[in-house]
């Protein structure tokens, strides 16, 4: 795998990922799966559960390098990752962890981004004094304050009540809208993925590969409901999952 | 409510000393108050801040290499597997080699000096703190150390903030359990082989079968270890646990 150059997309090229479990069984995660984001797109990928998303995304970020292929992150590299769970340090307050992840960050665009994600009053809490929905917050104005040249999100809402969810999800169309960066949005949701993608990339079930690469044309702020449900309509149609034999190890 | 009780319990301890002291008589056991004339007269001469100096300089010598050596060492076993296995066995045979074996060599390979005596008592520590610092190398969240890699933190910035708080715990457990084995064996290496310190004299008080000298230098060395703990270790660990939220 390669991680040089300069250009501005992110491509992703993976032949085979197979996970080797503790036991000794061998299990074929992800196959053939190309794809490319241009600079300041916004792909959602979707797929049911358990069917490799955060494999694919951990490989993407450089956390998994047990895979056969070559991943090419955008411009230099510079990476926000938001986590299932926060991943905050439980010992330093909230702003502490944001600086420390992003040490360049100034006073205004901090500050800015604090009163984005209502989390200004909590900056000198810790995160055990923290809600979930607070500290995935905190999370997410960690991953915006480095100014990424790609944002990674693994299932950032679950586990969240609906309307407060509901709330994020605007947030980070407003942080993403206000700051174009290229991002990945790993979800199980359809509905989300239209809500916050310019693109959704369906995968299979295991072995995982690309069922379809849906463009959503219209601005991400007026999605209306008849169009995100016309968006939705279109996507089911293409998970007609064919089945195909797993390669073996 | 506690702090008298506390003092009721060192006035039983003081009334029951007198007690003693009166049956088996001063020769076995002095009264408080001749221990606290001879405490005294040590502190006049000089001889009692002297010792106690010169004892105390030697434990934290030899808390702080065996404090940062055994850190190290206990994080790399930790860490990489390799190395654990390699250094397990040594750790064992360290851990169960006794005090007065390691001290004797000691003297005897490099002679009666002032290193011989450090190194004898940091190597007694070393491996406790070792094992301790190597648990929590083992505890340490993978989840932390991923978040550190995709943000790209440096090295220092790494052990500072992400790794040295989650050890937190064992290093406090390894100051405290080390800091008293530390001391009760500096005292068996200056009755062995120096010339002066705290337990150079409890050696002298012995030969001369002078309990009130040496009632005065242990309880004296006692105090001080204790506001050691009081006002130096307590609030160490008060400060490092402060984000913990506190159950209501």
């Amino acid at each position: 795998m390669s991680r040089a150059g300069a250009s501005d997309r992110l491509d992703v090229n993976i032949k085979h990922k197979f996970y080797r479990a503790a036991s000794g069984d061998c299990r074929h995660v992800l196959g053939q799966i190309s794809l490319g984001l241009n600079s300041g797109e916004v792909a959602a990928l979707v797929g049911p559960s358990g069917c490799g998303k955060t494999t694919l995304l951990r490989i993407v970020v450089g956390l998994d390098h047990d895979f056969e292929g070559s991943v090419q992150l955008p411009a230099f590299g510079k990476l926000g990752v938001v986590f299932q769970e926060p991943r905050l340090l439980p010992w330093r307050t909230v702003e502490e962890n944001v600086r420390l992840a992003a040490p360049q960050a100034d006073d205004v665009t901090l500050g800015a981004l604090f009163v984005t994600l209502g989390i200004a009053e909590h900056r000198r809490h810790y995160p055990g004094e923290l809600s979930l929905g607070l500290a995935r917050r905190v999370a997410l104005a960690r991953a915006f304050a480095v100014k990424p040249d790609l944002l990674a999100l693994d299932e950032p809402f679950v586990s969240l009540d609906t309307a407060l969810a509901a709330r994020m999800r605007a947030e980070l169309v407003e942080l993403v809208s206000r700051q174009p960066v290229t991002t990945l949005l790993v979800t199980h949701s359809i509905e989300e993925a239209i809500e916050i993608a310019d693109r959704v990339v369906l995968l299979s079930a295991p072995p995982a590969r690309l069922l379809g690469d849906v463009r959503i044309a219209n601005a991400r702020r007026n999605r209306t409901a008849a169009a995100i449900a016309a968006i939705r309509d279109e996507i089911e149609n293409k998970i007609n999952a064919v089945d195909q034999p797993a390669a073996r190890c | 409510m506690n702090l008298a009780l506390r003092l009721a319990s060192v006035a039983l301890l003081l009334v029951v000393w007198l007690a003693g002291a009166h049956f088996v008589g001063a020769r076995l056991l002095p009264a408080p108050q001749t221990v606290w004339f001879a405490i005294v007269q040590e502190a006049r001469s000089g001889a009692l801040a002297f010792n106690l100096g010169v004892t105390l300089a030697r434990v934290a010598a030899a808390f702080a290499i065996a404090m940062i050596l055994g850190t190290a060492l206990g994080l790399a076993m930790g860490r990489a597997p390799l190395f654990d296995k390699l250094a397990d066995p040594w750790l064992i045979v360290l851990l169960n080699l006794p005090a007065l074996v390691i001290v004797v060599l000691a003297y005897v390979w490099a002679g009666l000096t002032e290193t011989a005596a450090i190194a004898a008592v940091a190597l007694n520590k070393l491996p406790i703190a070792t094992v301790t610092v190597r648990e929590g190398a083992r505890a340490l969240d993978p989840a932390l150390n991923e978040m550190a890699v995709v943000f790209r933190m440096g090295e220092l910035v790494r052990l500072r903030h992400v790794v040295l708080p989650q050890l937190a715990p064992y290093l406090a457990a390894a100051a405290r359990s080390g800091l008293s084995l530390v001391w009760k064996i500096a005292l068996i290496v200056e009755l062995l082989g120096r010339p002066n310190g705290v337990g150079f004299e409890i050696g002298v008080a012995f030969q001369l079968f002078d309990v009130t000298h040496i009632l005065a230098y242990a309880l004296v060395f006692v105090a001080v270890m204790l506001a050691v703990e009081t006002f130096l270790v307590q609030p160490l660990e008060r400060h490092v646990s402060r984000w913990r939220v506190r159950p209501a």
